[in-house]
């Protein structure tokens, strides 16, 4: 009983060794894939863009129509940059519906002037529960989602001129 | 020339280290009187020394920017600081593996020069096991990683070193930490030259004590380092994430702790025989296993500073011939070991070993969620593990071994008896009860903070009860030291619970001129100018934090370097008795609006002055130990003297 005993520290080590060489010998991906993919959307119902505004809720997700979800700012510089492509995605027949974190109806008034208006709809998220619940790290991040609600797809950062194609495709895929 | 020099110096001691290997082996099959194995104290001091030679040659080529110098020319430049040019040279993979072989041989020229107690036997066959373990370290030096290698042409600037590591925290980090590690694989040699020679009584404890001790107040000391630096560095506003790299430096850590309380109690009862080798190997596989970790980037860290799968290879190489082998010999020798002493379940042993079943406990659950993205990664699934698991699954063990931990030192060896310090332990219970109806009552801190908390409070008193019945002036200096680590413990326990009980946190974006309230403290923020520094420009935001009268600047930073091209986030602290007000300046928000992000973190510092206090506590014990067994030395000495003295009367 003893002798067995003594042998456990070497199997336990033999063990990690065994995982440690398995994992050097496998390729290393550097994708990072969100967690959230196939998932239904967080159910939320939050505030519109101002206060004469009707509220936004997941619900007009699951119309058989899928949308981008663009996690946004006005105090976020990389959105601005970002916002053209929005715009393209738009003329190209894209929904789009924006939450804006932690913002201020005017802020996001004078935003949406100055840079231009692509979005469907916007949500005012002031807690950013609706960002956690997705998942997100930081802002700009845009989801795609089916036309039953399921996320489909996360880029995170803003949106490249060159990633525009990428994300219309996703988009279309979701049909 | 110097670089010459130093490889020279290099590959002498890796000769010099193949003979302490070979002279120590035959030493250790007994040879007692042969010629080769009188080598192998001469050979490990030599060793030592040439060392030191070629870690200042490497020290000389950073100081003066030698561009020719390959390493240099990737990792340093000629207009940082002279500081961090220095420090540059083990901020590196190669210069940090010399640091590590340097001070591994110094390790063993000490215990070459010092170590008298233990058996010549036993001093070679330990001395012979850790010229085994640097070998394998000069060959990933000599063969993959040559410090010394030289650029030819020239190049023409330096690459600069890591801006993150451009502090003075991390200039000192490393080389700590190196030393903790380090001694514990001294630790590790003697407890295979135990396994070998069939050596495990308390002879063996008291050798190998010091240098637990020492490498426990390094681990400890580097740790808190660590600790403090991701704090402010890093801009989070967090003192620990349990992030791989941390995990990698807290591993060793608990079994060294663990370890040095076996360690004593083989030493003053000469049990635990088994369990005491184990944890010695345990140890020192903790520290390779954590250096594995973080140098081969098998898992992702946000300290993830040299990552190179080669050399991760390597160093589960050396892993799997060190520490296989270790657990080979203990798995076949072991069993044979005279059992050591018996005690009582209610005694200081019993009590010492639920600390050690308890350190275990939480190593294994910080192990396993540690490797366990590792194992779920190839079964198909990511994961990632994080504070959710680590604080309520590590407070399970933690909790009850703090409660011993109070009440552990009052125990008296072998037997005792819970009437005799029955005092004691209803004034334990009052305290406790005390504590947390005041903090429940007054705050509104989580359950884990409310448990911190009270335990501090119980811990603080409980330190300093061996003092009880006891002359102050005759208090032996271990017994102190034990005393001040174990208040240190209730001091940093106290910090750990405030910060995260009442720390709090604004995120604002405010223009110049406005006012934001954190704490008892209000920011205003007086305006954003540029600024330069030697090696970068930075946006630097001025505050002015007022509370009551007093009133305060604070000026953090968004950094960006030169060379190499990167943003970092100073953050502003403002250090007072009661806490830390933390500041830190994001983006620009537009309309001249800035981000700012704020934390009044109530006795936070405590964290870290307890880590101070329980490395202070290490180093009087260790004084005290090293004293005594100077003593004892002397008085054995006199013995044979008068002995000698009466053979020729």
């Amino acid at each position: 009983m003893k002798r067995l005993w003594l042998i456990i520290p070497l199997a336990l080590f033999a063990l990690f060794l065994g995982l440690a060489a398995y994992q050097m010998t496998q390729p290393r991906d550097e994708v990072v894939r969100s967690a959230m993919i196939g998932k239904p959307l967080p159910a939320f119902d939050l505030p519109g863009r101002d206060d004469e505004a009707p509220r936004v809720a997941s619900a007009m997700f699951t119309d058989g129509q899928p949308r981008l979800l663009n996690v946004w700012a006005t105090w976020c510089v990389p959105c601005m940059a970002e916002a053209p492509q929005l715009e393209a995605l738009e003329q190209r027949g894209v929904p789009i519906v924006g939450i804006a974190i932690r913002d201020e109806p005017e802020a996001i008034a004078q935003f949406l002037s100055q840079y231009g208006e692509p979005y469907e709809a916007i949500a005012r998220d002031d807690i950013a529960e609706v960002q956690l619940a997705l998942g997100s790290s930081g802002v700009p991040e845009t989801f795609v989602i089916d036309g039953k609600g399921i996320i489909r797809y996360q880029h995170i950062g803003d949106i490249r001129p060159d990633q525009v194609d990428e994300i219309y495709a996703e988009w279309e895929a979701a049909k | 020339m110097i670089a010459e020099l130093g490889l020279a110096a290099l590959w002498l001691a890796a000769g010099l280290c193949v003979l302490q290997f070979l002279a120590g082996a035959a030493g250790a099959r007994g040879e007692e009187q042969g010629a080769l194995s009188a080598l192998v104290r001469p050979a490990a001091v030599v060793q030592g020394a040439l060392l030191v030679i070629a870690f200042a040659c490497l020290l000389r080529v950073f100081a003066v920017t030698d561009l020719s110098v390959a390493l240099v020319a990737a990792n340093s430049h000629a207009e940082k600081p002279l500081i961090y040019r220095i420090s540059g040279a083990w901020g590196n993979h190669e210069g940090s593996m010399l640091l590590w072989v340097t001070i591994l041989g110094l390790c063993s020229a000490l215990v070459a020069l010092f170590e008298k107690r233990a058996g010549q036997r036993f001093i070679k066959a330990a001395l012979s096991a850790q010229g085994f373990v640097a070998l394998g370290f000069y060959a990933f030096l000599l063969l993959s990683s040559n410090p010394f290698e030289r650029l030819n042409p020239p190049a023409a600037t330096g690459a600069g070193l890591n801006p993150l590591l451009q502090d003075i925290g991390l200039a000192l980090h490393p080389p700590t930490l190196y030393a903790g590690y380090v001694g514990l694989s001294v630790a590790f040699s003697f407890v295979v030259a135990g396994l070998v020679t069939r050596q495990a009584g308390p002879e063996l404890a008291r050798a190998m004590r010091p240098w637990v001790l020492g490498a426990w107040i390094a681990l400890t000391l580097g740790i808190a380092a660590g600790s403090y630096w991701a704090y402010y560095e890093l801009g989070w506003g967090g003192w620990w994430f349990w992030d791989p790299v941390e995990n990698a430096s807290l591993m060793p850590w608990l079994a060294a702790t663990a370890l040095l309380h076996s360690a004593s109690v083989l030493a003053a009862r000469d049990a635990l025989r088994t369990w005491t080798i184990m944890l010695g190997v345990v140890a020192f596989s903790m520290s390779m296993v954590g250096t594995f970790l973080v140098r081969s980037g098998i898992l992702t860290s946000v300290h993830a500073f040299a990552v190179d799968p080669e050399r991760g290879t390597f160093i589960l190489g050396l892993l799997a011939l060190y520490i296989g082998g270790a657990f080979v010999l203990f798995a076949l020798r072991a069993g044979a070991l005279a059992e050591g002493k018996r005690f009582a379940t209610l005694s200081r042993e019993g009590a010492l070993v639920v600390n050690n079943v308890m350190l275990s406990a939480i190593l294994a659950v910080v192990l396993l969620g540690t490797l366990y993205p590792l194992l779920a990664e190839a079964l198909g699934t990511r994961v990632s593990i994080g504070p959710p698991y680590y604080n309520p699954v590590t407070a399970v063990f933690a909790v009850p071994m703090l409660l011993v931990l109070a009440v552990g030192p009052l125990l008296r060896w072998k037997r005792d008896n819970l009437r005799r310090i029955a005092i004691p332990l209803v004034l334990f219970a009052v305290i406790l009860s005390a504590s947390v109806t005041v903090v429940v009552a007054l705050t509104g801190a989580g359950v884990l903070s409310t448990i911190g908390l009270a335990l501090a409070a119980l811990l603080a008193l409980a330190s300093w009860m061996p003092l009880a019945g006891r002359r102050i002036a005759r208090v032996p200096l271990p017994l102190w030291g034990s005393m001040i680590a174990h208040f240190g413990i209730a001091v940093s326990l106290a910090g750990m619970a405030s910060e995260s009980a009442f720390s709090i946190e604004r995120l604002v974006a405010v223009q110049p001129g406005d006012r934001v309230a954190v704490g008892p403290y209000e920011i205003r923020l007086d305006a954003v100018d540029p600024v330069a520094g030697p090696n970068w420009t930075a946006l630097e935001a001025r505050l002015t934090a007022t509370s009551g009268n007093s009133e305060a600047i604070l000026r953090p930073q968004a950094r960006t370097f030169t060379q190499p091209q990167q943003s970092t986030s100073e953050a502003a602290l403002l250090t007072r008795w009661n806490g830390q007000l933390y500041a830190i300046i994001g983006d620009a928000a537009g309309d001249d609006r800035w981000q700012l992000r704020l934390w009044w973190k109530p006795f936070v510092t405590l964290i870290w002055y307890g880590a101070l206090l329980i490395s202070l506590g290490g180093m009087l014990s260790l004084i005290g130990h090293l004293r005594n067994a100077a003593r004892r030395w002397r008085i054995r000495g006199q013995i044979a003297r008068r002995r000698e003295e009466r053979g020729n009367a």
